[in-house]
């Protein structure tokens, strides 16, 4: 039954202690390296390939950092490790972090990498379910209020009363009927449901990006604090991570070795096809033409601010240019 | 002779009787045992399906009991739970109970919603097995224990759940399984959850038992979740991590995950599996496990499955080969015996027919059809043996009697004169003759002589009757005639003495028809007189063809007062006298018609102005191409006489 805290302790203090001895030698031939800690917001898997990459492959000690990735997941929310001091980097949604912003949190965007949404609502078509108003009246689960923004404009949008249930790390609930419809990222628990033996067809999908809610996801974060007080590293972090996902991009097969190293070590029930899912999917979502890796395009950013304050989430939209950290 | 044909004859037979038998023995043995390999294949999988659902009916319910027993205490606490809260202290020793009488149970918690329990925002006892020991501790993420599966699930659905198994890392990488009460009070109308009772079941033993489980020798047994992960395989790689939806897909294969679908879907089934699963052809029994949802299968490998079939069938296979091999073997025995003796037969038949009649034919034993056959080539050897021994006598005989015969004919031609022309110090005629015989003797005669001073004796004559005896006929008469016309010079006088003499002891009743004349080729006056024979003919010199008036008399040698007479005319100079034998008259076409006395006078009219030889060439010419293609049936004789001038003489 023990989740969470035992496993991270384990897992880390071998990592942490793996990394010191790797980078130590490193560190002695040249200048010290910056030590840094980033927090994705889940736990091990092809949503962060570039990271995981640009830490095997180097690519932050090249630009001087020392890098751990801690391990995230429900019980590690980025904005608490950030708020503690505990990472110094976090992954959030771009609705998130400015609602953080909005609630305080003083971040800033380094790079955005998932410029369109990939969210989705999944229902059983057996339900009776084919358009957004057969939602009306049922039960639906959600993630927790980083992740439920979107869904909940799209409720609004369509005037639907429903009945939110919490939504765990699984999709369990759904499939044992528990609520008629749930949550899915497209590179995540959409391919978890297929490989639970419902079948495409059986399934009604609700895409928030094809309802008027393509809000950009994951972005790379920073405090403005520690972007202030040292640009260096925020930069390197950020090349790093860059260079992380262009090699993951070029390089899958070693990619996905590396995510699941990392998987591996966290115990995590997932496999190798789930995870090759997903980093096609995070691939398709990343790289459009529009949108040049990494970049937060203003016109994004605007839309998706006002689409929080217009549905009441946040009440004034922060300014683009503090909000954002241009790419070095 | 070209190839020895009892070699052929031996090795053709019985082949042929070899392979058609078994071409049709090895189809219908073929097919009878195709049907019966199909045929048990399908009752073994049957009874492989039969046994593997028994079997697996037993092994879920030998998994599931212990944890239908389990369910137990969770359920009471939960009801307990559910009308009063004890007292914390009470909770936790109820839990503490519960792990110590149920050393199946790894852990157990009871977890409430924020605020329920003594207004605390979380209160989530919980204990588990550290060795012996039963301890407290915490459970780690306190503040999110809301969303876990083993927490969420049973509360959303307000009925128990066992969760699907989840790796513990605390309690020493065990798999385990909770089994979660939600605590329900139902107040008003409502019912209100109030927390989780849990129990956690390590699946260790699960897995050891699943383990137990095999049929034959490399199949195996596993469970799959409800989602269908793999809870239980000997590849311990897969557990937790891929389900039979992952493997379907990263194999591309359909198959599989319709076979998984049904699984994860409660159903039991039987069902062949995709190759790339044990990479050889498996089958596949599966069975729900009621309790927990989860779906148990069976792999077995198809050639385990029939192995036995497959060794029976090597055995039939080789019995079939023996069996083969000695029906091949009376088969080749059966034509022998029955070859042999025809080969043996072909050889003397052979030898028969090289004309070696005296080889006895071998005598098969037996009454059958060879027997038979034998005896009847032995008659007909000896039939023929004896048939041969009789035409070569015949032949021999035969060949004698035509030797004999030519050479009488030899003889008889030459008493012809054959001398032309035959008095050359004379012109005062011209004379020539010519006889073609026939292959059958008919015995025509003809002769001329000089007879005193000025006088020719000419004769044509035909004796009846074929022969040997003509022949000889034909000889005394022309010497009768001769002798006779020494001492007579009339011609009818001639006749009736020859006549006489033929007579005399003419038992054969043989005869002779003559014309004969005497010329005195000083003046030209023809004497003659007639036996019975056709009238020549005169060709004036002007080439008119005549036919000379004859006397009547009867031929010569049937009786002896028969009476002649003498006629006479006078040739002019240069008049021709043709005499001939109903040889020329009567010659016969292929279409049965006679030359006839009408064709000889066109014939002589046209050859008038020829001389003697000439003109019989001319005649024979003619009736040699009137009869074409049929066979000559009688002697031809032309006698031509010219007469030139009395002053020639």
């Amino acid at each position: 039954m023990l989740r969470g805290k035992w496993r991270y302790y384990h897992v880390w203090t071998i990592l942490a202690g793996l990394f010191a001895l790797a980078l130590a030698s490193a560190a002695c031939a040249a200048e010290p390296l910056k030590k840094a800690a980033l927090i994705p917001q889940w736990e091990p898997q092809a949503q962060f390939a570039g990271y995981y990459v640009a830490l095997a492959k180097g690519f932050y000690t090249r630009e001087g950092v020392d890098l751990t990735i801690l391990r995230g997941g429900p019980g590690q929310p980025p904005s608490r490790l950030l708020r503690q001091g505990t990472a110094q980097f976090g992954t959030f949604f771009l609705t998130t972090a400015i609602e953080e912003r909005a609630a305080g949190l003083p971040l800033v965007n380094l790079a955005q990498f998932v410029p369109h949404s990939t969210l989705l609502l999944i229902a059983r078509k057996a339900d009776g379910i084919q358009a957004p108003a057969d939602l009306d009246g049922r039960r639906v689960s959600l993630w927790g209020p980083e992740f439920r923004m979107a869904t909940q404009a799209f409720f609004r949008r369509n005037g639907l009363r429903v009945t939110t249930v919490p939504q765990g790390f699984t999709v369990d609930l759904f499939l044992r009927g528990g609520v008629a419809a749930c949550s899915a990222m497209r590179y995540n628990e959409y391919h978890a449901i297929i490989n639970a033996g419902l079948d495409p067809e059986e399934l009604t999908v609700f895409s928030m990006a094809d309802h008027g809610l393509d809000l950009p996801e994951d972005g790379l974060y920073t405090l403005e604090e520690t972007a202030r007080n040292d640009p260096e590293l925020v930069r390197g972090v950020t090349r790093a991570s860059l260079a992380g996902w262009r090699y993951a991009f070029a390089h899958p097969d070693e990619a996905l070795d590396i995510v699941m190293s990392h998987v591996s070590a966290a115990h995590l029930p997932t496999n190798r096809m789930h995870q090759q899912w997903m980093l096609a999917q995070i691939k398709q979502a990343m790289t459009s033409e529009a949108d040049p890796l990494g970049t937060l395009a203003r016109e994004r950013y605007e839309t998706t601010a006002q689409a929080l304050r217009r549905v009441g989430l946040i009440t004034a939209v922060p300014e683009y240019e503090a909000f954002h950290v241009p790419l070095p | 002779m070209s190839p020895s044909p009892d070699v052929r004859l031996s090795r053709g037979l019985a082949f042929r009787l070899a392979f058609c038998i078994l071409t049709s023995a090895t189809l219908i043995f073929t097919a009878a045992f195709a049907y019966y390999y199909q045929s048990s294949k399908a009752m073994i999988l049957a009874g492989v399906r039969e046994n593997a659902k028994n079997l697996l009916r037993g092994a879920v319910y030998r998994i599931e009991a212990p944890l239908s027993g389990i369910e137990r205490i969770p359920r009471f606490l939960a009801r307990g739970l559910a009308r009063e809260l004890p007292p914390a202290e009470d909770l936790e020793r109820s839990l503490q109970d519960f792990l110590q009488t149920n050393p199946d149970v790894f852990g157990t918690a009871a977890a409430f919603e924020p605020g329920v329990f003594a207004g605390q925002s979380r209160f989530a006892p919980y204990y588990c097995r550290r060795g012996d020991a039963v301890v407290r501790v915490p459970l780690g993420y306190e503040d999110y224990y809301q969303l876990e599966n083993w927490y969420l699930i049973p509360k959303e659905l307000g009925r128990p759940v066992w969760s699907e198994p989840y790796f513990d890392e605390a309690g020493g990488d065990i798999v385990m399984t909770t089994f979660s009460v939600p605590i329900m009070r139902a107040e008003d109308d409502t019912t209100a959850v109030l927390g989780v009772v849990t129990a956690d079941v390590s699946l260790d033993w699960l897995r050891r038992q699943v383990a137990k489980i095999s049929l034959y020798h490399s199949g195996y047994a596993f469970l799959i979740s409800r989602g269908g992960t793999y809870v239980s395989h000997p590849d311990n790689r897969l557990l937790m991590r891929e389900s039979i939806f992952s493997l379907a897909e990263a194999s591309s294969s359909p198959l599989l995950r319709a076979i998984g679908r049904r699984m994860i879907q409660g159903e039991e089934g039987f069902a062949r599996l995709p190759d790339f699963i044990l990479g050889k052809p498996a089958w596949l029994a599966f069975a729900p496990m009621p309790v927990t949802g989860w779906s148990m299968g069976v792999i077995v490998p198809e050639d385990e499955l029939f192995a036995d079939l497959r060794k029976l069938g090597r055995e039939v296979a080789i019995l079939g080969g023996a069996g083969f091999t000695v029906l091949l073997l009376v088969i080749a025995f059966i034509a022998a015996t029955i070859t042999r003796p025809l080969s043996r037969l072909a050889a003397t038949a052979a030898q028969i027919a090289r004309g070696n009649l005296d080889t006895p034919v071998p005598v098969a034993s037996g009454s059958d059809e060879v027997g038979a056959l034998s005896r009847s080539f032995e008659q007909m050897r000896l039939a023929l043996r004896d048939y041969i021994a009789d035409l070569t006598a015949t032949t021999k005989a035969k060949e004698r009697l035509e030797s004999e015969l030519k050479i009488a004919r030899t003889i008889q031609m030459s008493f012809l004169p054959k001398k032309f022309p035959p008095f050359p110090e004379i012109n005062a005629f011209s004379l020539h003759a010519d006889l073609v015989p026939a292959w059958e003797v008919g015995g025509d005669l003809y002769d001329f002589f000089l007879i005193g001073p000025g006088r020719l004796l000419v004769l044509v004559g035909d004796v009846s009757g074929k022969g040997v005896p003509a022949a000889l006929f034909m000889a005394v008469t022309k010497t009768l005639v001769k002798g006779i016309a020494e001492q007579e010079s009339d011609p009818a006088e001639i006749l009736t003495k020859v006549n006489r003499e033929l007579c005399v002891d003419n038992e054969s009743m043989l005869f002779v028809t003559m014309f004969l004349g005497i010329l005195d080729f000083t003046t030209g006056q023809l004497t003659f007189s007639n036996a019975g024979h056709n009238p020549p003919a005169r060709i004036a010199p002007d080439g008119t063809v005549s036919w000379l008036a004859l006397p009547r008399g009867l031929f010569l040698g049937v009786m002896e007062d028969s009476v002649y007479r003498t006629a006479t005319v006078t040739l002019a100079p240069g008049e021709k006298l043709v005499a001939f034998t109903d040889g020329v008259t009567e010659a016969m076409n292929p279409g049965l018609e006679l030359f006839g006395a009408d064709r000889l006078h066109d014939a002589l009219a046209q050859a008038a102005a020829l001389s003697p030889q000439a003109l019989d060439e001319a005649v024979m010419q003619a009736v040699n191409a009137f009869a074409g293609e049929a066979e000559q049936a009688d002697d031809i004789t032309v006698l031509t006489l010219l007469y030139h001038h009395a002053d020639e003489a």
